[in-house]
Protein backbone atom coordinates (compact mmCIF):
# COMPACT_ATOMS: atom_id res chain seq x y z
CA UNK A 1 0.00 0.00 0.00
CA UNK A 2 2.89 2.38 0.72
CA UNK A 3 3.71 2.89 -2.95
CA UNK A 4 0.16 4.15 -3.62
CA UNK A 5 0.06 2.47 -7.02
CA UNK A 6 -3.33 2.71 -8.61
CA UNK A 7 -3.57 -0.93 -9.56
CA UNK A 8 -6.92 -1.91 -10.94
CA UNK A 9 -9.43 0.70 -9.72
CA UNK A 10 -13.13 0.77 -10.58
CA UNK A 11 -15.83 2.98 -9.12
CA UNK A 12 -19.43 1.83 -9.36
CA UNK A 13 -21.54 4.97 -9.23
CA UNK A 14 -24.64 6.71 -10.50
CA UNK A 15 -24.46 10.05 -12.28
CA UNK A 16 -26.53 11.95 -9.70
CA UNK A 17 -25.61 10.00 -6.55
CA UNK A 18 -24.07 12.44 -4.08
CA UNK A 19 -22.48 9.54 -2.21
CA UNK A 20 -20.73 8.33 -5.34
CA UNK A 21 -19.61 11.91 -5.96
CA UNK A 22 -17.87 11.98 -2.59
CA UNK A 23 -15.67 9.16 -3.80
CA UNK A 24 -15.08 10.60 -7.28
CA UNK A 25 -14.06 13.87 -5.70
CA UNK A 26 -11.77 12.16 -3.19
CA UNK A 27 -10.03 10.34 -6.04
CA UNK A 28 -9.84 13.66 -7.90
CA UNK A 29 -8.22 15.37 -4.91
CA UNK A 30 -5.60 12.61 -4.91
CA UNK A 31 -5.08 12.74 -8.66
CA UNK A 32 -5.83 9.04 -8.98
CA UNK A 33 -7.18 7.55 -12.21
CA UNK A 34 -9.94 4.97 -12.17
CA UNK A 35 -12.54 3.35 -14.36
CA UNK A 36 -15.99 4.77 -13.71
CA UNK A 37 -18.93 2.42 -14.20
CA UNK A 38 -22.40 3.97 -14.34
CA UNK A 39 -25.00 1.79 -12.65
CA UNK A 40 -28.66 1.72 -13.60
CA UNK A 41 -30.16 1.43 -10.13
CA UNK A 42 -33.41 0.13 -11.64
CA UNK A 43 -31.45 -2.76 -13.19
CA UNK A 44 -28.48 -3.40 -10.94
CA UNK A 45 -25.50 -5.16 -12.50
CA UNK A 46 -24.10 -8.50 -11.40
CA UNK A 47 -20.92 -6.64 -10.49
CA UNK A 48 -22.77 -4.32 -8.11
CA UNK A 49 -24.82 -7.11 -6.56
CA UNK A 50 -21.77 -9.28 -6.01
CA UNK A 51 -19.53 -6.48 -4.73
CA UNK A 52 -22.06 -5.03 -2.31
CA UNK A 53 -24.32 -7.98 -1.49
CA UNK A 54 -25.32 -6.52 1.89
CA UNK A 55 -26.69 -3.18 0.69
CA UNK A 56 -26.69 -3.47 -3.13
CA UNK A 57 -25.93 0.25 -3.30
CA UNK A 58 -23.49 2.62 -4.93
CA UNK A 59 -20.82 3.74 -4.45
CA UNK A 60 -18.54 0.72 -4.44
CA UNK A 61 -14.83 1.16 -5.03
CA UNK A 62 -13.20 -1.99 -6.33
CA UNK A 63 -9.42 -1.90 -5.85
CA UNK A 64 -7.45 -4.84 -7.25
CA UNK A 65 -10.65 -6.86 -7.22
CA UNK A 66 -11.55 -6.07 -3.59
CA UNK A 67 -14.72 -4.04 -2.95
CA UNK A 68 -14.98 -1.21 -0.44
CA UNK A 69 -18.48 0.05 0.39
CA UNK A 70 -20.04 3.00 2.29
CA UNK A 71 -19.00 6.39 0.93
CA UNK A 72 -17.27 7.75 4.04
CA UNK A 73 -15.38 4.48 4.63
CA UNK A 74 -14.27 4.62 0.99
CA UNK A 75 -13.09 8.24 1.35
CA UNK A 76 -11.03 7.28 4.43
CA UNK A 77 -9.61 4.32 2.49
CA UNK A 78 -8.63 6.56 -0.43
CA UNK A 79 -7.06 9.02 2.01
CA UNK A 80 -5.00 6.25 3.63
CA UNK A 81 -3.89 4.41 0.51
CA UNK A 82 -2.89 7.49 -1.49
CA UNK A 83 -1.12 9.39 1.26
CA UNK A 84 2.24 11.09 1.10
CA UNK A 85 4.07 11.68 -2.20
CA UNK A 86 2.96 15.30 -2.05
CA UNK A 87 -0.68 14.28 -2.43
CA UNK A 88 -3.11 16.46 -0.46
CA UNK A 89 -4.55 14.92 2.71
CA UNK A 90 -8.33 14.68 2.97
CA UNK A 91 -8.71 14.17 6.74
CA UNK A 92 -6.79 16.38 9.16
CA UNK A 93 -3.69 14.91 10.81
CA UNK A 94 -4.59 15.77 14.40
CA UNK A 95 -6.75 13.12 16.15
CA UNK A 96 -9.02 15.71 17.78
CA UNK A 97 -9.63 17.50 14.48
CA UNK A 98 -10.29 14.12 12.86
CA UNK A 99 -12.89 13.37 15.53
CA UNK A 100 -14.57 16.73 14.86
CA UNK A 101 -14.58 16.07 11.11
CA UNK A 102 -16.04 12.60 11.60
CA UNK A 103 -18.66 13.98 14.03
CA UNK A 104 -19.97 16.46 11.46
CA UNK A 105 -19.86 13.94 8.62
CA UNK A 106 -21.96 11.65 10.78
CA UNK A 107 -24.31 14.56 11.53
CA UNK A 108 -24.61 15.29 7.80
CA UNK A 109 -25.58 11.68 7.08
CA UNK A 110 -27.78 11.04 10.12
CA UNK A 111 -29.56 14.38 10.55
CA UNK A 112 -29.05 16.70 7.61
CA UNK A 113 -29.46 14.31 4.69
CA UNK A 114 -32.70 12.65 5.91
CA UNK A 115 -34.15 16.10 6.60
CA UNK A 116 -33.69 17.58 3.12
CA UNK A 117 -34.46 14.26 1.46
CA UNK A 118 -37.66 14.30 3.49
CA UNK A 119 -38.62 17.61 1.89
CA UNK A 120 -38.54 15.94 -1.53
CA UNK A 121 -40.35 12.82 -0.38
CA UNK A 122 -43.06 14.53 1.69
CA UNK A 123 -46.56 13.84 0.43
CA UNK A 124 -48.37 16.50 2.47
CA UNK A 125 -47.69 20.20 3.01
CA UNK A 126 -47.56 19.60 6.77
CA UNK A 127 -44.94 16.88 6.44
CA UNK A 128 -42.94 19.03 4.03
CA UNK A 129 -43.09 21.97 6.43
CA UNK A 130 -41.73 19.79 9.23
CA UNK A 131 -38.83 18.63 7.09
CA UNK A 132 -38.10 22.19 5.96
CA UNK A 133 -37.81 23.22 9.61
CA UNK A 134 -35.56 20.22 10.41
CA UNK A 135 -33.38 21.10 7.41
CA UNK A 136 -33.12 24.73 8.47
CA UNK A 137 -32.12 23.72 12.00
CA UNK A 138 -29.47 21.40 10.60
CA UNK A 139 -28.14 24.13 8.32
CA UNK A 140 -27.81 26.44 11.32
CA UNK A 141 -25.76 23.79 13.13
CA UNK A 142 -23.57 23.33 10.06
CA UNK A 143 -23.13 27.12 9.73
CA UNK A 144 -21.85 27.20 13.31
CA UNK A 145 -19.63 24.19 12.63
CA UNK A 146 -18.14 25.91 9.60
CA UNK A 147 -17.27 29.02 11.57
CA UNK A 148 -15.58 26.89 14.27
CA UNK A 149 -13.76 24.53 11.92
CA UNK A 150 -12.72 26.69 8.98
CA UNK A 151 -11.04 29.16 11.31
CA UNK A 152 -11.52 32.03 8.94
CA UNK A 153 -10.39 30.06 5.89
CA UNK A 154 -12.39 29.19 2.81
CA UNK A 155 -13.15 25.53 3.35
CA UNK A 156 -13.90 23.12 6.18
CA UNK A 157 -10.48 21.70 5.31
CA UNK A 158 -8.86 25.14 5.65
CA UNK A 159 -7.13 26.51 2.57
CA UNK A 160 -7.99 23.44 0.52
CA UNK A 161 -10.93 21.04 0.41
CA UNK A 162 -11.06 18.30 2.97
CA UNK A 163 -13.28 15.55 4.29
CA UNK A 164 -16.23 17.71 5.33
CA UNK A 165 -16.14 19.75 2.14
CA UNK A 166 -16.62 16.52 0.21
CA UNK A 167 -19.18 15.14 2.68
CA UNK A 168 -21.39 18.22 2.33
CA UNK A 169 -20.39 19.58 -1.08
CA UNK A 170 -21.61 16.42 -2.82
CA UNK A 171 -25.19 17.62 -2.24
CA UNK A 172 -24.86 20.89 -4.18
CA UNK A 173 -26.45 19.57 -7.38
CA UNK A 174 -29.45 18.41 -5.34
CA UNK A 175 -29.71 21.78 -3.59
CA UNK A 176 -29.86 23.28 -7.07
CA UNK A 177 -32.53 20.76 -7.99
CA UNK A 178 -34.62 21.73 -4.96
CA UNK A 179 -34.32 25.37 -5.93
CA UNK A 180 -35.64 24.47 -9.37
CA UNK A 181 -38.38 22.10 -8.23
CA UNK A 182 -39.67 23.88 -5.08
CA UNK A 183 -38.19 27.35 -5.17
CA UNK A 184 -36.49 26.30 -1.94
CA UNK A 185 -33.01 27.44 -0.95
CA UNK A 186 -31.45 24.85 1.38
CA UNK A 187 -28.50 27.12 2.19
CA UNK A 188 -29.93 30.65 2.38
CA UNK A 189 -27.38 33.46 2.21
CA UNK A 190 -29.44 35.55 4.66
CA UNK A 191 -29.49 32.92 7.43
CA UNK A 192 -26.34 30.93 6.62
CA UNK A 193 -23.92 33.42 5.07
CA UNK A 194 -20.76 31.45 5.75
CA UNK A 195 -22.13 28.26 4.23
CA UNK A 196 -23.55 30.19 1.29
CA UNK A 197 -20.09 31.64 0.61
CA UNK A 198 -18.56 28.20 1.05
CA UNK A 199 -21.05 26.59 -1.35
CA UNK A 200 -20.18 29.04 -4.09
CA UNK A 201 -16.47 28.67 -3.43
CA UNK A 202 -16.70 24.86 -3.37
CA UNK A 203 -18.65 24.81 -6.62
CA UNK A 204 -15.78 26.72 -8.25
CA UNK A 205 -13.10 24.19 -7.28
CA UNK A 206 -11.59 22.00 -9.98
CA UNK A 207 -12.71 18.83 -8.25
CA UNK A 208 -16.35 19.97 -7.95
CA UNK A 209 -16.43 21.20 -11.55
CA UNK A 210 -15.01 17.93 -12.78
CA UNK A 211 -17.40 15.69 -10.86
CA UNK A 212 -20.65 17.41 -9.91
CA UNK A 213 -23.43 17.38 -12.51
CA UNK A 214 -25.74 20.26 -13.41
CA UNK A 215 -28.83 20.47 -11.16
CA UNK A 216 -31.00 19.80 -14.22
CA UNK A 217 -29.69 16.23 -14.23
CA UNK A 218 -30.80 15.77 -10.62
CA UNK A 219 -34.24 17.23 -11.44
CA UNK A 220 -34.62 14.81 -14.35
CA UNK A 221 -33.69 11.87 -12.12
CA UNK A 222 -36.09 13.01 -9.38
CA UNK A 223 -38.88 13.03 -11.95
CA UNK A 224 -37.89 9.54 -13.11
CA UNK A 225 -38.02 8.32 -9.49
CA UNK A 226 -41.39 9.99 -8.94
CA UNK A 227 -42.81 8.30 -12.03
CA UNK A 228 -41.41 4.96 -10.91
CA UNK A 229 -42.96 5.30 -7.43
CA UNK A 230 -46.27 6.35 -8.93
CA UNK A 231 -46.25 3.28 -11.18
CA UNK A 232 -45.75 1.06 -8.13
CA UNK A 233 -48.84 2.52 -6.50
CA UNK A 234 -51.17 1.76 -9.41
CA UNK B 1 0.70 10.74 25.97
CA UNK B 2 1.11 8.16 28.75
CA UNK B 3 1.38 8.93 32.42
CA UNK B 4 -0.40 10.54 35.31
CA UNK B 5 -1.30 13.78 33.52
CA UNK B 6 -3.93 12.37 31.21
CA UNK B 7 -7.18 14.08 32.04
CA UNK B 8 -10.05 11.92 30.85
CA UNK B 9 -13.68 12.28 31.90
CA UNK B 10 -16.45 10.10 30.54
CA UNK B 11 -19.94 11.55 30.76
CA UNK B 12 -22.20 8.54 30.64
CA UNK B 13 -25.14 6.58 31.92
CA UNK B 14 -25.02 2.98 33.10
CA UNK B 15 -27.67 1.57 30.78
CA UNK B 16 -26.26 2.97 27.54
CA UNK B 17 -24.64 0.54 25.10
CA UNK B 18 -22.88 3.51 23.51
CA UNK B 19 -21.27 4.50 26.82
CA UNK B 20 -20.36 0.84 27.43
CA UNK B 21 -18.40 0.81 24.15
CA UNK B 22 -16.28 3.72 25.34
CA UNK B 23 -15.72 2.15 28.77
CA UNK B 24 -14.55 -1.04 27.05
CA UNK B 25 -12.13 0.95 24.90
CA UNK B 26 -10.72 2.84 27.89
CA UNK B 27 -10.32 -0.33 29.94
CA UNK B 28 -8.67 -2.21 27.08
CA UNK B 29 -6.13 0.59 26.79
CA UNK B 30 -5.64 0.61 30.57
CA UNK B 31 -6.51 4.31 30.75
CA UNK B 32 -7.68 5.97 33.94
CA UNK B 33 -10.71 8.19 33.67
CA UNK B 34 -13.33 9.90 35.79
CA UNK B 35 -16.78 8.43 35.21
CA UNK B 36 -19.64 10.91 35.49
CA UNK B 37 -23.08 9.32 35.72
CA UNK B 38 -25.86 11.40 34.14
CA UNK B 39 -29.54 11.41 34.97
CA UNK B 40 -30.83 11.76 31.42
CA UNK B 41 -34.14 13.16 32.66
CA UNK B 42 -32.16 15.99 34.27
CA UNK B 43 -29.12 16.59 32.10
CA UNK B 44 -26.15 18.35 33.63
CA UNK B 45 -24.66 21.64 32.47
CA UNK B 46 -21.51 19.70 31.65
CA UNK B 47 -23.37 17.38 29.26
CA UNK B 48 -25.39 20.16 27.65
CA UNK B 49 -22.33 22.32 27.09
CA UNK B 50 -20.05 19.54 25.88
CA UNK B 51 -22.59 18.02 23.48
CA UNK B 52 -24.88 20.90 22.53
CA UNK B 53 -25.84 19.32 19.19
CA UNK B 54 -27.16 15.98 20.46
CA UNK B 55 -27.25 16.46 24.26
CA UNK B 56 -26.51 12.73 24.49
CA UNK B 57 -24.08 10.40 26.20
CA UNK B 58 -21.34 9.32 25.85
CA UNK B 59 -19.08 12.36 25.78
CA UNK B 60 -15.37 11.85 26.37
CA UNK B 61 -13.68 14.97 27.66
CA UNK B 62 -9.92 14.84 27.11
CA UNK B 63 -7.91 17.68 28.63
CA UNK B 64 -11.09 19.75 28.58
CA UNK B 65 -12.00 19.02 24.93
CA UNK B 66 -15.20 17.06 24.26
CA UNK B 67 -15.49 14.22 21.76
CA UNK B 68 -18.98 12.90 20.97
CA UNK B 69 -20.50 9.86 19.22
CA UNK B 70 -19.35 6.49 20.57
CA UNK B 71 -17.77 5.11 17.37
CA UNK B 72 -15.89 8.36 16.87
CA UNK B 73 -14.76 8.36 20.50
CA UNK B 74 -13.46 4.79 20.22
CA UNK B 75 -11.51 5.71 17.09
CA UNK B 76 -10.18 8.86 18.82
CA UNK B 77 -8.96 6.74 21.75
CA UNK B 78 -7.31 4.35 19.29
CA UNK B 79 -5.50 7.16 17.45
CA UNK B 80 -4.61 9.36 20.42
CA UNK B 81 -3.30 6.53 22.60
CA UNK B 82 -1.73 4.63 19.74
CA UNK B 83 1.34 3.61 21.69
CA UNK B 84 -0.60 2.29 24.68
CA UNK B 85 -2.26 -1.10 24.92
CA UNK B 86 -3.81 -2.86 21.91
CA UNK B 87 -4.72 -1.17 18.63
CA UNK B 88 -8.40 -1.36 17.77
CA UNK B 89 -8.47 -0.71 14.04
CA UNK B 90 -6.25 -2.93 11.87
CA UNK B 91 -3.13 -1.44 10.27
CA UNK B 92 -4.09 -2.39 6.72
CA UNK B 93 -6.32 0.18 4.93
CA UNK B 94 -8.51 -2.47 3.30
CA UNK B 95 -9.14 -4.25 6.58
CA UNK B 96 -9.84 -0.89 8.20
CA UNK B 97 -12.46 -0.18 5.54
CA UNK B 98 -14.05 -3.58 6.16
CA UNK B 99 -14.11 -2.88 9.92
CA UNK B 100 -15.73 0.52 9.31
CA UNK B 101 -18.28 -1.11 7.03
CA UNK B 102 -19.37 -3.60 9.69
CA UNK B 103 -19.37 -0.99 12.45
CA UNK B 104 -21.72 1.12 10.31
CA UNK B 105 -23.84 -1.97 9.59
CA UNK B 106 -24.17 -2.76 13.29
CA UNK B 107 -25.29 0.81 13.99
CA UNK B 108 -27.79 1.13 11.15
CA UNK B 109 -29.21 -2.38 10.87
CA UNK B 110 -28.89 -3.87 14.35
CA UNK B 111 -28.71 -1.16 17.00
CA UNK B 112 -31.24 1.23 15.42
CA UNK B 113 -34.08 -1.33 15.20
CA UNK B 114 -33.06 -2.68 18.61
CA UNK B 115 -33.60 0.77 20.06
CA UNK B 116 -37.01 0.90 18.38
CA UNK B 117 -37.97 -2.37 20.10
CA UNK B 118 -37.76 -0.53 23.42
CA UNK B 119 -39.41 2.64 22.15
CA UNK B 120 -42.22 1.01 20.17
CA UNK B 121 -45.69 2.30 20.89
CA UNK B 122 -47.50 -0.68 19.40
CA UNK B 123 -46.95 -4.41 19.23
CA UNK B 124 -46.74 -4.16 15.43
CA UNK B 125 -43.91 -1.63 15.66
CA UNK B 126 -42.08 -3.79 18.20
CA UNK B 127 -42.52 -6.96 16.11
CA UNK B 128 -41.29 -5.22 12.96
CA UNK B 129 -38.22 -3.85 14.75
CA UNK B 130 -37.53 -7.28 16.28
CA UNK B 131 -37.77 -8.90 12.86
CA UNK B 132 -35.23 -6.41 11.48
CA UNK B 133 -32.87 -7.05 14.39
CA UNK B 134 -32.84 -10.78 13.84
CA UNK B 135 -32.38 -10.37 10.10
CA UNK B 136 -29.35 -8.20 10.83
CA UNK B 137 -27.89 -10.81 13.17
CA UNK B 138 -27.99 -13.36 10.34
CA UNK B 139 -26.08 -11.00 8.07
CA UNK B 140 -23.66 -10.13 10.85
CA UNK B 141 -22.75 -13.82 11.24
CA UNK B 142 -21.34 -13.53 7.71
CA UNK B 143 -19.61 -10.31 8.70
CA UNK B 144 -17.95 -12.09 11.58
CA UNK B 145 -16.69 -14.79 9.25
CA UNK B 146 -15.29 -12.14 6.89
CA UNK B 147 -13.57 -10.13 9.60
CA UNK B 148 -12.32 -12.89 11.90
CA UNK B 149 -10.87 -15.15 9.17
CA UNK B 150 -11.33 -18.17 11.41
CA UNK B 151 -10.04 -16.51 14.57
CA UNK B 152 -11.93 -15.66 17.76
CA UNK B 153 -12.76 -11.99 17.32
CA UNK B 154 -13.84 -9.59 14.58
CA UNK B 155 -10.32 -8.21 15.08
CA UNK B 156 -8.76 -11.66 14.57
CA UNK B 157 -6.72 -13.10 17.43
CA UNK B 158 -7.35 -10.01 19.50
CA UNK B 159 -10.22 -7.65 20.14
CA UNK B 160 -10.66 -4.95 17.54
CA UNK B 161 -12.89 -2.03 16.71
CA UNK B 162 -15.92 -4.02 15.62
CA UNK B 163 -15.69 -6.23 18.73
CA UNK B 164 -15.90 -3.09 20.88
CA UNK B 165 -18.77 -1.61 18.84
CA UNK B 166 -20.83 -4.80 19.16
CA UNK B 167 -19.47 -5.62 22.61
CA UNK B 168 -21.14 -2.57 24.12
CA UNK B 169 -24.48 -4.30 23.57
CA UNK B 170 -23.65 -7.71 25.06
CA UNK B 171 -25.66 -7.31 28.25
CA UNK B 172 -28.67 -6.39 26.14
CA UNK B 173 -27.99 -9.39 23.89
CA UNK B 174 -28.06 -11.60 26.97
CA UNK B 175 -31.21 -9.84 28.18
CA UNK B 176 -32.98 -10.46 24.86
CA UNK B 177 -34.23 -13.90 25.79
CA UNK B 178 -35.90 -12.65 28.97
CA UNK B 179 -37.29 -9.62 27.13
CA UNK B 180 -38.43 -11.13 23.84
CA UNK B 181 -38.47 -14.87 24.36
CA UNK B 182 -35.70 -15.50 21.84
CA UNK B 183 -31.92 -15.50 22.15
CA UNK B 184 -30.28 -12.81 20.07
CA UNK B 185 -27.15 -14.84 19.36
CA UNK B 186 -28.54 -18.36 19.24
CA UNK B 187 -25.83 -21.03 18.95
CA UNK B 188 -28.18 -23.04 16.73
CA UNK B 189 -28.66 -20.19 14.22
CA UNK B 190 -25.58 -17.98 14.46
CA UNK B 191 -22.94 -20.18 16.12
CA UNK B 192 -20.01 -17.86 15.41
CA UNK B 193 -21.64 -14.87 17.09
CA UNK B 194 -22.90 -16.97 20.01
CA UNK B 195 -19.36 -18.25 20.63
CA UNK B 196 -17.95 -14.74 20.18
CA UNK B 197 -20.28 -13.40 22.85
CA UNK B 198 -19.12 -16.00 25.38
CA UNK B 199 -15.49 -15.43 24.49
CA UNK B 200 -15.83 -11.64 24.76
CA UNK B 201 -17.59 -11.94 28.12
CA UNK B 202 -14.54 -13.70 29.56
CA UNK B 203 -12.26 -10.73 29.00
CA UNK B 204 -11.25 -8.67 32.05
CA UNK B 205 -12.51 -5.47 30.45
CA UNK B 206 -15.89 -7.11 29.81
CA UNK B 207 -16.17 -8.41 33.36
CA UNK B 208 -15.37 -4.97 34.71
CA UNK B 209 -17.53 -2.93 32.36
CA UNK B 210 -20.55 -4.89 31.11
CA UNK B 211 -23.78 -4.18 32.93
CA UNK B 212 -25.45 -6.73 35.17
CA UNK B 213 -27.88 -8.63 32.92
CA UNK B 214 -30.74 -8.77 35.45
CA UNK B 215 -30.55 -5.02 35.89
CA UNK B 216 -30.70 -4.61 32.10
CA UNK B 217 -33.72 -6.94 31.90
CA UNK B 218 -35.54 -4.85 34.52
CA UNK B 219 -34.59 -1.64 32.74
CA UNK B 220 -35.70 -3.04 29.39
CA UNK B 221 -39.08 -4.12 30.75
CA UNK B 222 -39.58 -0.69 32.24
CA UNK B 223 -38.76 1.06 28.95
CA UNK B 224 -41.02 -1.21 26.91
CA UNK B 225 -43.93 -0.73 29.30
CA UNK B 226 -43.42 3.02 29.51
CA UNK B 227 -43.30 3.58 25.76
CA UNK B 228 -46.14 1.22 24.93
CA UNK B 229 -48.41 2.95 27.41
CA UNK B 230 -47.96 6.49 26.10
CA UNK B 231 -49.35 7.78 22.82
CA UNK B 232 -46.39 10.12 22.41
CA UNK B 233 -42.85 9.94 23.69
CA UNK B 234 -41.32 12.71 25.76
CA UNK B 235 -37.71 11.58 25.05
Amino acid sequence: MADGKEGDLKLLGMHVSPFAHRVSMALGVKGVRYEYIEEDLFHKSELLLSSNPVHKKVPVLIHDGRPICESLAIVEYVDEVWSGDGRPAILPADPYERAIARFWASYIDDKFFPAWLGIMRATTEEARGEKVKETQDAVQNLEKAFSEIAGGKGFFGGDTVGYLDLALGCFLPWFGAMRMMFGLEVIEAATAPLLAGWAERFGETAVAKEVLPEPEKAVAYAKKLQAYRASLNK
Amino acid sequence: MAGANIELKLVGQWASVFVTRVKLALHLKGLNYESIEEDLRNKSELLLSSNPVHKAVPVLIHNGKPICESQIIVEYIDETFAGIGPSFLPADPYERAVARFWAAYIEEKLVAPWDRVFRAKTNEERDEATRKMFAAVDVLEGGFKECSKGKGFFGGDNIGYVDIILGGAISYAKAAEALSGAKLFDAAKTPLLAAWMERFSELDAAKTVLQDVDRVVEHGKMLIAKNAAQPSTTD
